[in-house]
Formats: structure tokens, C-alpha cells, sequence
């Protein structure tokens, strides 16, 4: 009994300690003039879309959860969302060589065709960031007719 | 109700990803650099005296040696050593010196070499079909990137009219007698023969 005592102790103080380890939110107030809905002309639905399935983890402004604000939650997600940025950032589109736009629109289109993206990991927390079959081929449309017309 | 017992299940995950990260943390060494393969090998020896000439040809020339490898490996369905080749061509790709080019070129090179970087660290870590995936732009950018290097090797661009759905892709051989690497041992034969470089 004393042990578990000790061990619960010690568990709830190793917590207590991580909440200490700083958080660096990945939010910005405005969208930057290189983002993807600013430089293209991008359809009501197929914005929503991607705000609401592809921005927290692939843009420079993520809609935290509250749970954001516990570590070692909130470290985990950094991460996860700092590499979701490296992969592909639609606020830094602009700055995209065409060969590069070209090479990430495909693999958008891909990911999402193949239900690879949004991530399962994902939809499981965000119900609203699945795809429904009218959203995907509209999504899908436009994506293409942007790549052919790059 | 729903939504709590999700989020215990997020805190469960975490916990177990911190584990799974550790664990292939210590898996992650590095791992001993292969043998230099004999196709490259030569590439090193014949092309030894332009070296001197020109820094920038050997690095070239080991992009060029590394995307073979990689082509082979798909050729062969073998995930595996075209993860090492994709490995050894992000390598290559980022010792490559832009230096000897006009301003002009050293853009386009600039674009082509992150494009194709960016496949090839793919190449390095995912399954052999989302490999292809990749070595369909990656093939690309190696023929954009050839028409501004030149090569002292001859090459054969080819090209299968059947892969992604019928859209159809290219890739670069040193043999003018077809191997299919997007369609591997399922239909080596398919495709043509473009153009010689």
C-alpha cells in the first residue's frame, strides 16, 4: 500500500513538473498574404475544407483544443504540427517554386483520394474534418484543375 | 460522454507514442554506409578526370548513380534498397555545388534539387507504392535537372503510358531494352523508349 502510495506520489509530482516545460503555439492573428486562400481564388466549400480539415496541422494558425494547455499533451502536438508544416504549409504557398506547388498538389490530391488525409489520428478528435463524398470530389476538382493550370 | 471517453483515449495514445518514440529512437542508428555499388563505382572512376575540371560533375554524377539505384531497386519490387538509394540521393542532392552555373540555372537547380530532395527523403521511408508515387516526380525533376548538367553517361528516357490510371509516367534508364519500375515484376516490359540522352 505504501509503495503504491509512493509511486502514485511520485507520478503525480513528474506531471506536476512537466506542466513547466514551455508551450510554443503555433497561432498567428492574421492570414498572411502568401497563403494559399489568398493567392488563389479558392471555392466557399473547398476553403472550409481546408480550414477546418487541413489548417490546424498544415498552416501557420492551429485551432488548439483545451487540452493544448496540459503537458506533456501540448508537446506532443508541437511536434506533430511542426512536421505537418514542414511536410506542406498553405500560408507559405506563395513562396512555393511552381515545380514545388506542382509536386505538393499532387500529393494533396493523392492523400486525400486515398483517405490518407486528414489523418485517422485526426478525424477521431475532429468528427467535422471528415471528407464526405460530395466534399472530396469537389475538393479534389479544384485541386486538379488548379495543378493543371500551374 | 463520447467526447471524454475520446479524450481519455488521447491521453492513452500520447503516452504510448512517447514509448513508441523512445523505442525507435534506439533503433535509429546509423547504419553502416553499403558498399558502393559497381554502376557507381565506374561512374567514379571514368568520370575522375572531368573532376578536376569541374567539382560539381562527381556530385552529378552520384545523383544521377544514386536515382539508377533507386530505379533498379522498383524495377525489382524491392522496397528496401530503394530506401537506401532514396537515403544516399537526398545525400548526394545536398552535396551537389551550383557554383559553375549561370544565376539562371543555379534557380532552376535551387527549385529542382528541394523538389527532388524532398521525394527522395520519401523514397527513404515509405512503401514501395507511394515510392513510385514519388519516383514519378522525382523523375521528372532528374530529367529537368540532366538538360542543365549534361551526363557522360548515355541515357534513355523512357515512358509507361499505363501508371497512375492511365496518365502515365516517365523515368530515366541506362539500357535501351525496358524495365518497367512502376509497374515492377507485374509487367516489366511495358512501355517505350522517348528519347536518347
Amino acid at each position: 500500500m505504501r509503495i503504491l502510495k509512493i509511486t502514485l506520489g511520485i507520478f503525480f509530482i513528474l506531471i506536476l513538473a512537466l506542466q513547466f516545460i514551455p508551450r510554443h503555439p503555433n497561432q498567428s492573428d492574421e492570414v498572411p498574404p502568401t497563403d494559399f486562400t489568398r493567392v488563389n481564388e479558392v471555392p466557399p466549400l473547398v476553403k472550409e475544407k481546408l480550414y477546418v480539415s487541413c489548417y490546424d496541422c498544415h498552416s501557420t494558425n492551429t485551432r488548439y483544443p483545451w487540452y493544448n494547455k496540459l503537458q506533456p499533451v501540448a508537446w506532443f502536438l508541437e511536434d506533430h504540427v511542426n512536421k505537418g508544416k514542414e511536410e506542406l504549409n498553405f500560408s507559405e504557398w506563395k513562396n512555393y517554386s511552381e515545380r514545388r506547388k506542382n509536386s505538393k498538389l499532387r500529393s494533396i490530391i493523392s492523400q486525400v483520394e486515398d483517405g490518407k488525409m486528414p489523418l485517422s489520428s485526426y478525424t477521431f478528435i475532429h468528427d467535422d474534418a471528415v471528407f464526405s463524398e460530395k466534399e472530396k470530389k469537389e475538393f479534389l476538382n479544384y485541386m486538379s484543375q488548379l495543378k493543371k493550370n500551374l | 460522454m463520447k467526447n471524454l471517453s475520446k479524450i481519455a483515449s488521447l491521453i492513452l495514445i500520447t503516452g504510448m507514442s512517447f514509448g513508441a518514440i523512445s523505442c525507435k529512437n534506439s533503433n535509429d542508428k546509423e547504419e553502416p554506409a553499403e558498399p558502393i555499388s559497381n554502376e557507381m563505382h565506374q561512374e567514379g572512376t571514368d568520370g575522375s578526370e572531368t573532376v578536376s575540371k569541374n567539382g560539381s560533375n562527381q556530385a552529378a554524377a552520384n545523383v544521377l548513380g544514386n536515382y539508377l539505384n533507386i530505379k533498379n531497386a522498383l524495377v525489382k519490387d524491392d522496397q528496401e534498397a530503394a530506401a537506401n538509394a532514396g537515403g544516399r540521393l537526398a545525400e548526394s542532392l545536398g552535396e551537389f555545388n551550383k557554383a559553375s552555373y549561370s544565376s539562371e540555372e543555379q534557380q532552376e537547380l535551387t527549385d529542382i534539387i528541394e523538389d527532388a530532395k524532398e521525394h527522395a527523403e520519401h523514397i527513404s521511408e515509405s512503401a514501395i507504392a507511394h515510392q513510385r508515387e514519388h519516383f514519378d516526380i522525382l523523375s521528372k525533376d532528374m530529367i529537368d535537372m540532366i538538360a542543365i548538367t549534361g551526363t557522360n553517361r548515355k541515357l534513355y528516357q523512357a515512358y509507361c503510358p499505363m501508371y497512375n490510371d492511365n496518365k502515365g509516367a516517365q523515368w530515366l534508364s541506362t539500357e535501351k531494352e525496358i524495365q518497367n519500375p512502376y509497374m515492377g515484376s507485374k509487367m516489366p516490359g511495358c512501355g517505350e523508349v522517348q528519347k536518347e540522352i
